[in-house]
């Protein structure tokens, strides 16, 4: 069943769509959407560092996001600059300098649209693994920290005074953010995939009052958006990410209608 | 039982700086299971920073903190929720700890905001938000109750009503707690000992020996003097030799 490129793309999306409720969630809430975005950014140079080296892609990505991340904490320590400012240079020079290694790597033959904007035909068997087991492992984590990190993201004073430990609850989730990152660069690009973890999420909060409702509702949003996107990927002969993405949008917009609805309830 | 034994949490010599400017230095104190201790002083003058001294929050501190329990409830005093989290009381309630229905009721209803249990946090008032504040901090019976200016905007009767509960909780529980207030009038009566603070210690004491003390005088006036005289006079009916007390 798995030898057909949709059915693969599919299950592929569905298992992401899994993972990128929960964990865009909490991207939302903990406004970390831009962070999200130069996490995703410095995937570009994981893969080409995974081609030279022929290393494998994911794992390649996770130590490089995460390397990213570090580096991004450390200055913000020790230089002025306001934080967007340090996402905005280490997001776009990632970028940069992935592609001009790209540049040089001539042996190999990239498919930069495909590395960017996600490939549906890309997906093999091996991604599959590498995204459900990949997957559960995230949400395994997830489910550990989530106390610490959900109070936390509520006050972060309340969490600590109370005996939780939330530094280090931010700690795992900035390496679980750049897990998601690693395997689902294949199916969404790395332009994308940051769109992957917040659309469905912010049409979700628009229909929930309860952060267990936001949850699960950015989970069946993330499920829709796959499924819409990739038919009429393959259907309209469209990128998979852009797909999904548009189709993520499209949901949100039809969310807005229940908002306004609220609203003029509460009038 | 030697005291020892009944120590929740003993500040010694402490003192929090930032920005090469001290907030607080060498302030001492503990408290003890069944024990409330106040924190009074004017603004700024580092009550918050105490608390969150004795809460471990801070970490570049001066001197030492001993914590002898993990088991603590926290009203701080400012805290806002975002609009991008949706949160009902109830969501609220279970944010540290794993608690039952019938506790989280139990809590609520000694507040008296049982009724808002299905109320996004949003849309409180801001008594409401505190009696949600605070029932969510006894709601995990703590040993250790730190409450922040606990009853800011509550309406004054709803605020005696509070401070008897956090007093009649201090009993029950046999837990000790580290109150900051203002109100010089309510939180006297409940106090066991009272810290005045002015970036240290002016003066320690029970309620009424920091009330004779000069320091205290110079901080607050004359008039707090008398107040929480009057005070002490009314509630223990006891004459003491205070002229001004006789003439009220």
């Amino acid at each position: 069943m798995f030898d057909d490129f949709f059915i693969r793309a599919l299950v592929a999306g569905i298992g992401i769509a899994f993972v990128a409720g929960p964990l865009g969630c909490f991207v939302v809430w903990r406004r970390l959407s831009y962070f999200g975005d130069t996490l995703a950014h410095s995937a570009l140079l994981g893969v080409t560092i995974a081609y030279s080296l022929e290393f494998n892609i994911a794992v390649s990505i996770f130590l490089i996001s995460s390397a990213i991340a570090l580096i991004l904490i450390q200055l913000q320590k020790k230089t002025n600059l306001p934080s967007d400012a340090l996402l905005g240079l280490l997001a776009h020079s990632s970028l940069a300098v992935g592609l001009v290694v790209i540049g040089f790597l001539t042996f190999i033959r990239f498919d930069i649209m495909g590395l960017l904007f996600g490939d549906i035909l890309a997906v093999n068997k091996k991604d599959l693994v590498t995204i459900w087991v990949g997957g559960a492992l995230i949400l395994l984590v997830l489910r550990l920290i989530w106390k610490p990190l959900f109070a936390s993201t509520v006050n972060y004073e309340l969490a600590q005074a109370e005996g939780l430990n939330p530094d280090r609850a931010k700690a795992v989730f900035t390496v679980l953010l750049a897990a998601i990152i690693a395997i689902s660069i294949k199916l969404v690009g790395v332009l994308l995939i940051t769109g992957m973890l917040i659309i469905p999420t912010a049409m979700a909060r628009n229909l929930s009052d309860n952060p267990k409702k936001m949850v699960i509702f950015s989970i069946i949003g993330g499920l829709l958006s796959v499924f819409i996107g990739l038919f009429s990927s393959l259907e309209f002969n469209t990128p998979s990410g852009p797909s999904i993405i548009a189709a993520a949008l499209v949901l949100f917009i039809f969310s807005l209608l229940k908002v306004k609805q609220t609203i003029q309830l509460k009038n | 039982m030697s005291i020892g034994n009944n120590i929740l949490v003993k500040l010694n010599n402490v003192g929090f700086q930032q920005n090469q400017k001290w907030l607080v230095q060498g302030v001492s104190l503990q408290v003890e299971k069944g024990k409330i201790v106040t924190l009074i002083g004017p603004n700024g003058s580092g009550k918050s920073t105490t608390a969150k001294i004795a809460l471990g929050l801070f970490k570049n501190i001066e001197g030492q903190v001993e914590k002898f329990t993990n088991n603590i409830g926290y009203v701080p005093q400012k805290i806002s929720i975002d609009w991008t989290l949706p949160l009902r009381v109830r969501d609220f309630m279970l944010l540290t700890d794993n608690l039952t229905e019938d506790v989280i009721d139990e809590a609520l209803s000694l507040t008296g905001v049982i009724n808002l249990k299905d109320k996004s946090l949003g849309n409180l008032s801001g008594g409401e938000f505190q009696r949600v504040l605070l029932a969510r901090a006894i709601s995990k019976k703590p040993d250790l109750l730190v409450l922040d200016e606990p009853v800011q905007g509550v309406d004054f009767t709803g605020e005696i009503a509070l401070y008897e509960l956090i007093k009649e909780i201090s009993e029950k529980l046999s837990c000790g707690i580290l109150l900051i207030s203002h109100d010089l009038h309510t939180v006297m009566s409940a106090t066991d000992h009272v810290v005045c603070l002015n970036g240290h210690v002016c003066c320690s004491g029970s309620p009424k020996e920091v009330a004779k003390n000069s320091e205290y005088k110079a901080l607050f006036g004359e008039q707090a003097a008398q107040t929480l005289s009057i005070y002490e006079h009314k509630h223990d009916h006891v004459h003491t030799n205070d002229g001004d007390i006789k003439k009220n």
